[in-house]
């Protein structure tokens, strides 16, 4: 059958089975627009910025098990897009970005709205296509959509010339596809995985350090069945969130740069530490060396070889996919009846429950001021911790990755390695439409929410009800605690001034706004939010939180897990094992 | 410590940029590199020459490999082979320098490829350190101009690089 390079385009995204396709038209891609037009396999969602396409997209899968798919116009349309796809490219999220590009023959020739898009795009994508001939297009897709999903996932972009999209050829999709320079690793090697269990029999203080790879690879049910196989305790990265239920007793809370003292002081003083799907980031362990002083055995088991010994030498790196290693792994274990010494298990526990006691998430009640911390716990009550929560960059990122304690992977849907401010609505909008039946919030700040707002009108026109939570400090409120700490509160251009009254804006494109000051209104208006009569509105709820509040615990630059800012409570406590356990640093 | 790495790579429009733009990137060095399509023409072999700590190594190497149109990377310190090097160098070569000049580039195994009444060109191959000892062998203020295509190497012996 021969078609068009514009058909083709369309039926190539149909044969993936695309539900939706998230973008923005203009003139190179009006031949693609007019594919969409006269076809219903999939539904077109016009947002209101690329930018907003490409995290929309992004969110659709961090919230499904599919690729998310945008399109965008050459020039400003794809320059547009790059905030969003080195977003997805950062946390390892499987995209493909459609973008025209000038006719072949204008290519080189500063054409209108031409932009050198492979150019542009490379160092933030996975892989990268400029399609020169309308025959190459629907194999390219098939090719775009497997690299972008297999392997350690990532963006795609695929450039198309205008003419290749208005030329014909014969068209039929490739069944399979096999790129001989591609062939991700997914079993561990044997050996390996063995050598791993033993470490963990052998293991007095045993940990399990769980990144975003296990949410990608669906992995939480390998996570759970070992931590509760073994009783060891659990951490999770930012992006790991969700991979163990937050609310499982062998779940110690997140660690890193806002990490909890329990969990951090374990990564610590830990003896034998399993990382799984986790990158060991600078936000995480901070500075290796500091890490590395008390000396630990380390798995590292990572689809991505590059991963391994970037920041931290390992003593067993295991090259696979964490599904399929965690389930030999377990095997093995089982196989073998290994588990760690019951005392000394019994022992790091107590250490562990010890650290827990003072509790370092407590924070100061007010009757006066609206905390930022009890707005999320009163969310996770509300929703029954079972909403899909997006959020933007900020303090308010922080408090929710501390307090909602998710239950299951993919439910937590934010920007980790970029931090993109801008990414919470849009994000919100994606996850609502991959699930339409769930509860979505999207918590965000007064600064975060004005850098995609527009998008409470894509919101309107397509029907998806998120409740927004606007945690509004009238700061920049992340880098206000940072001029606090470290430039003598300075505040230097991290107030909002000039803020618009949220509710109007609103209501003005055609939402539902509240406005809360008092705590004791938090609850009720949570629950209107969330309740029956306005479960079909999208609700954008302004809290007036305490302006000045900190994210605690917190490392600073350049310090270690064991050097952190305590909140008041615990201030000038130990970092380092209590006195029945002082034989920590040696042992090993 | 300076290694000498051997690419294999699909022999497509970009894939030469992907492997600048990793260097310039995450601030790798490139001391050199070559690149010609090989024997099978869908390939092109490379020849990098770089330098870093064993770690960093270890990361330029994953880091090619992760790039989607490498095929192969081998370092080939790792064993031992064999690098060439191709230097056209014109020299001033007139009056009693001439005969001088073309007694050193006898003794470097060097050929003269080009001649006018004031000019040699030489072609020499070798290792780098020999195409600088060349170099310093030379009266400088007699050297008008030098290019050198940068190191290719190959494993020797049974050592083969290929799909
Ligand atoms: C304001 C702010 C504060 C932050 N503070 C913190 C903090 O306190 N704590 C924290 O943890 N983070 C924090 N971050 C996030 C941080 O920047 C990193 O994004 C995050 O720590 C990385 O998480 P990760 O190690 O799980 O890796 P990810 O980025 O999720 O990477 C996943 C890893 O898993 C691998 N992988 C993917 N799929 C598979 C598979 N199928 N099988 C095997 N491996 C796979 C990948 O190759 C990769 O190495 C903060 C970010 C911001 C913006
Ligand atoms: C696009 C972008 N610009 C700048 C930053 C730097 N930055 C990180 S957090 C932050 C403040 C965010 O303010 P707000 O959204 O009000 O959240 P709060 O910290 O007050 O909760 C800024 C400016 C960023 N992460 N992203
Ligand atoms: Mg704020």
């Amino acid at each position: 059958m021969e078609l068009s390079g514009a058909e083709i385009v369309s039926r190539c995204l149909a044969e993936e089975g695309v539900e939706f396709l998230f973008g923005y038209p203009g003139g190179a891609v009006l031949e693609i627009y007019d594919s969409i037009f006269k076809q219903d396999r999939f539904k077109h969602v016009l947002v209101r910025h690329e930018q907003a396409a490409v995290h929309a997209a992004d969110a659709y899968s961090r919230s499904s098990n599919k690729v998310g798919v945008a399109l965008v116009t050459s020039g400003p349309g794809a320059t547009n897009a790059l905030t969003g796809i080195a977003t997805a490219y950062m946390d390892s999220i499987p995209l493909v970005v459609i973008s025209g590009q000038v006719p072949s023959a204008a290519i080189g020739l500063d054409a209108f709205q031409e932009v050198d898009m492979i150019g542009c795009s490379r160092p933030i994508v996975k892989h990268n296509f400029l399609v020169k001939d309308v025959r190459e297009l629907a194999a390219t897709f098939k090719k775009a959509f497997h690299i972008a999903a297999t392997g350690r996932p990532g963006p795609v972009v695929i450039d198309i010339p205008k003419d290749v999209t208005m030329a014909r050829t014969e068209y039929s999709y490739p069944e399979s596809v096999s790129i001989r320079s591609y062939n991700p690793p997914i079993k561990g090697h044997p050996g390996q995985i063995k050598k791993a269990a033993q470490l963990l029999a052998d293991a007095k203080r045993p940990y399990i350090y769980v990144g975003g790879g296990a949410v990608q690879g669906g992995a939480a049910a390998q996570v759970t069945e070992l931590v509760k196989m073994l009783n060891v305790p659990c951490t999770n990265t930012l992006m790991g969130l969700g991979a163990l239920d937050g609310t499982d007793p062998n779940f110690v809370g997140m660690l890193g740069m806002h990490g909890t003292y329990e969990a951090n002081l374990a990564m610590q003083y830990c003896d034998v530490l399993i990382a799984v799907g986790a990158r060991f980031d600078d936000r995480v362990i901070s500075v290796p060396g500091q890490f590395l002083s008390n000396p630990k055995k380390i798995v590292h088991i990572d689809i991505d070889p590059s991963s391994i010994a970037k920041r931290v030498k390992v003593d067993v790196p295991i090259v696979g996919d964490v599904k399929a290693v965690l389930t030999d792994l377990i095997a093995v274990l089982k196989e073998q009846n290994l588990k760690p010494n019951p005392d000394a298990l019994a022992n790091w526990w107590k250490q562990i429950d010890e650290w827990r006691k003072p509790n370092s998430l407590l924070y100061t009640p007010s009757t006066e001021v609206i905390k930022p911390q009890h707005v999320i716990e009163t969310l996770w009550k509300v929703t029954n911790g079972e909403a899909i929560v997006t959020s933007d960059v900020g303090q308010h990122q922080m408090w929710a990755a501390q307090y909602y304690k998710f239950r299951r992977p993919k439910q937590w849907i934010n920007s980790g390695g970029l931090g993109t401010m801008g990414f919470g609505l849009p994000a919100a909008m994606g996850a609502q439409l991959a699930n339409p039946n769930a509860q979505v919030a999207c918590v965000t700040g007064e600064g975060s929410i004005q850098m995609n707002i527009q998008e409470l009108s894509t919101c309107k026109q397509y029907h998806t009800p998120v409740k927004v939570l606007s945690l509004n400090n009238r700061y920049l409120g992340m880098v206000r605690q940072w001029q606090e700490f470290f430039y003598g509160t300075r505040y230097s251009e991290s107030y909002m001034d000039a803020l618009p009254d949220f509710v109007k804006i609103a209501e003005a494109y055609g939402h539902v706004g509240f406005k809360v000051e008092n705590p004791a209104d938090v609850e009720p208006v949570l629950k209107e939010a969330f309740g029956p009569a306005l479960k079909e509105r999208l609700v954008f709820i302004d809290f007036r939180t305490d302006q000045t509040e900190n994210v605690f615990p917190m490392i600073q630059n350049g310090r270690g897990l064991n050097q952190m800012d305590l909140p008041e409570h615990m201030r000038g406590m130990q970092q380092t094992p209590f006195e029945n356990n002082r034989d920590y640093g040696n042992l090993c | 410590m300076r290694h000498i790495l051997s690419v294999l790579i699909e022999n497509e429009a970009g894939a030469l940029s992907r492997v600048t733009g990793l260097f310039s990137a995450r601030g790798y060095n490139i001391d050199s590199l070559t690149v010609q399509t090989t024997e099978d023409p869908t390939l092109s072999r490379m020849t990098i020459v770089t330098h870093g700590s064993d770690d960093v190594i270890e990361q330029i190497t994953k880091q090619l490999n992760k790039l989607i149109e490498v095929v192969k990377v081998i370092d080939l310190n790792e064993a031992d082979h064999i690098e060439r090097e191709l230097m056209l160098i014109k020299v001033r070569a007139a009056g009693k320098d001439r005969e001088e000049l073309k007694r050193t580039a006898d003794i470097f195994r060097g050929r003269i490829i080009d001649v006018t009444e004031k000019t040699y060109t030489i072609e020499l191959t070798g290792t780098g350190e020999k195409l600088d000892a060349f170099i310093k062998a030379l009266d400088a203020t007699a050297i008008l101009e030098t290019v050198r295509t940068g190191a290719s190497g190959i494993g020797r012996g049974e050592r083969i690089l290929k799909i």
